[in-house]
């Protein structure tokens, strides 16, 4: 077992939430609710990464984290080591693609609430934050979650990406689910088993609580 | 104080002007499409009008040509939804303190308590909306819209999600509950006879303009033109040409080949509208004929006699025009007394005074 691998996939997939979180929030709800030029491409960006391969994702995500490209060189710049095979590296393409999971389950549940429950809160003196805050959250929350919730086991398996712009560098790009083959391709079926047992034990573990939560929520709301 | 005056052009276009005095219940009727729920939406500000101005007791919340809009939330406005719009994730008391945004926060469960008394709900506070049955939604949304002691109230169809024998409770609540409000407030509905029911005043409107604005009594005895008179659902509604005046000056007119006297004006030859109120249409008893049997009288055949609870709905085909009948009610006593029924003959007067004539062609 590569206690290792397993800690920098919950590190990684940790991260991915909390950053997507507030962007999910902030998206999801703007397209949503709001009408604005580029809305259809906004929406179809979001969705891209759903649709193209890992391979095509990991390729211009490599070319994008080159020391060549505006972006590496700015980043190499700012911190003094490369973008690509890194921690950060990793991190920010584990962002780019779990945007369509983090966003559309927001969306979807924004989209849900009725738009004269949220007229309501506004006849009722609320400004926008308190809206968001009393109405919107509360009520689009199972969604916010499901969304966080598919980000965090997305990222655990996640594989094709990981392996264009990480490698396989331990302790620093080598998550559990490039450990597994990495183990497999040495013959060491012990430990790709054990380690893909435990995968599909936390997996399964974290969907079955956002669907016990979303229960919770949508009796609670009947 | 309630003023508006609302215009814009483009697909819902707008023309209306009224205002709501303090205290009074002003309804706003008109068919699906008429704008109605727009210019409520315009005055709680969740639609922006391209021009026009909205009061509401001195403050003004809109006013296109000074560039003014306050957004809803800064609008002290009690809004109730067709769909009531609570709150589903909150209970009837938190529902209500939503908007007690004014009230300091400890002070607010027991105001709202008060209020949810108020409308009757005392004891189901701590429901959420989906435990309580429409009526009481409804009264939950009227405590939640009273809540921020708004400078008016606007209701949308308030009553149409509800069954029958809860309207009419619902009915009698706002009657009882209006004696303590002191804003002005605005009701919108298609239903004409609960307008009559609730209101003070009616504004009649038509793909945003207002067509006639009155005491329900005037309105519906007076209307302002025939288009008005469809939409309230006049049924007594004729065509006719106005003959030489009678020595009083009042216009007589030319019903279909018979001769109606007026107690209004009309300039000689011009065509016209006429309509006559239900309660205007004297039936001659065959026991016993009195005077005013003289004034317009119209015999006819009774084509359709509709027993509706205690009173009977009757249509009379004149025989100078079966084609155009006539519409009154008797009680039924009344009725059977003079043995109205189907195929009967039945003779009527249309008394002047009630004839309301509208000149204009093609109004």
């Amino acid at each position: 077992m590569d206690w290792q691998a397993l800690w920098l996939s919950l590190r990684l997939a940790f991260w991915t939430v909390a950053l997507l979180l507030p962007l999910s929030i902030f998206l999801g709800r703007r397209l949503a609710y709001g009408a604005f030029r580029g809305k259809g491409l906004v929406e179809a960006l979001v969705t891209l990464p759903l649709v193209l391969p890992p391979t095509v994702l990991g390729f211009y995500l490599l070319v994008a984290f080159s020391a060549q490209s505006p972006l590496g060189a700015l980043w190499r710049e700012m911190f003094g080591q490369p973008l690509a095979f890194s921690f950060q590296g990793l991190l920010l393409a584990s962002l780019i693609v779990n945007i369509p999971f983090a966003v559309q389950p927001a969306q979807r549940a924004f989209e849900a609430i009725a738009p004269e429950v949220r007229e309501a809160a506004a006849c009722c003196g609320m400004g926008p934050l308190r809206r968001l805050w009393s109405v919107e959250l509360p009520l689009a929350w199972p969604g916010v979650l499901t969304a966080m919730v598919l980000s965090f086991a997305h990222t655990l398996g996640e594989f094709g990406v990981v392996l264009m712009v990480g490698g396989a560098i331990p302790g620093e790009t080598k998550t559990v689910a490039i450990a597994i083959y990495d183990r497999v391709q040495a013959f060491d079926g012990a430990a790709a088993a054990q380690m893909s047992l435990a995968l599909l034990a936390i997996s399964l573990g974290t969907i079955a609580f956002s669907f016990a939560m979303s229960r919770r929520v949508g009796r609670r709301l009947g | 104080m309630l003023e508006v005056d609302l215009r814009a052009d483009g697909p819902i276009p707008l023309a209306a002007r009224f205002s709501v005095a303090a205290g009074e219940l002003v309804a706003l009727v008109g068919p699906s499409g008429s704008g109605k729920s727009t210019i409520l939406r315009a005055i709680a500000g969740l639609a922006r009008p391209s021009g026009g101005r909205v009061a509401a007791q001195g403050e003004v919340w809109f006013d296109a040509d000074r560039g003014v809009f306050l957004p809803a939330h800064r609008r002290a406005v009690g809004m109730v939804f067709q769909s009531y719009a609570l709150f589903p994730h909150m209970s009837a008391r938190d529902n209500v303190a939503a908007a007690m945004g004014h009230v300091p926060r400890a002070a607010r469960p027991a105001q709202a308590q008060a209020l949810l008394a108020m409308v009757n709900l005392a004891g189901l506070e701590d429901r959420r909306p989906a435990q309580l049955s429409g009526g009481q939604q409804q009264r939950v949304a009227v405590a939640r819209a009273l809540a921020r002691a708004p400078r008016a109230l606007l209701m949308d169809e308030p009553f149409s999600a509800v069954d029958r024998a809860t309207r009419e409770r619902l009915y009698r609540e706002i009657a009882e509950l209006r004696a303590r409000l002191t804003m002005p407030v605005a009701l919108v509905t298609h239903d004409m006879d609960e307008a009559a029911r609730l209101a003070d005043r009616l504004v009649v409107l038509r793909e945003g303009r207002t067509l006639q604005e009155g005491a329900p009594q005037a309105v519906l005895t007076r209307p302002a033109s025939p288009e008005v008179a469809r939409l309230i659902g006049v049924r007594n509604l004729f065509e006719a040409t106005a003959l030489a005046p009678d020595a009083e000056g009042f216009a007589r007119l030319d019903w279909a080949g018979l001769t109606l006297e007026t107690r209004a004006r009309a300039a000689h030859g011009a065509r016209v509208h006429w309509v006559i109120p239900d309660g205007y249409v004297a039936l001659h008893r065959r026991d016993r004929p009195s005077r005013g049997e003289h004034e317009n009288p119209v015999s006819g055949v009774v084509a359709e006699a509709l027993t509706l609870g205690q009173t009977v709905q009757i249509a009379l085909r004149p025989d100078h025009a079966p084609q155009l009948p006539l519409h009154f009610s008797l009680p039924l006593r009344v009725a059977q007394r003079n043995g109205v029924a189907p195929g009967v003959r039945a003779a009527v007067s249309l008394i002047a005074e009630g004839l309301h004539v509208m000149g204009g062609p093609g109004a």
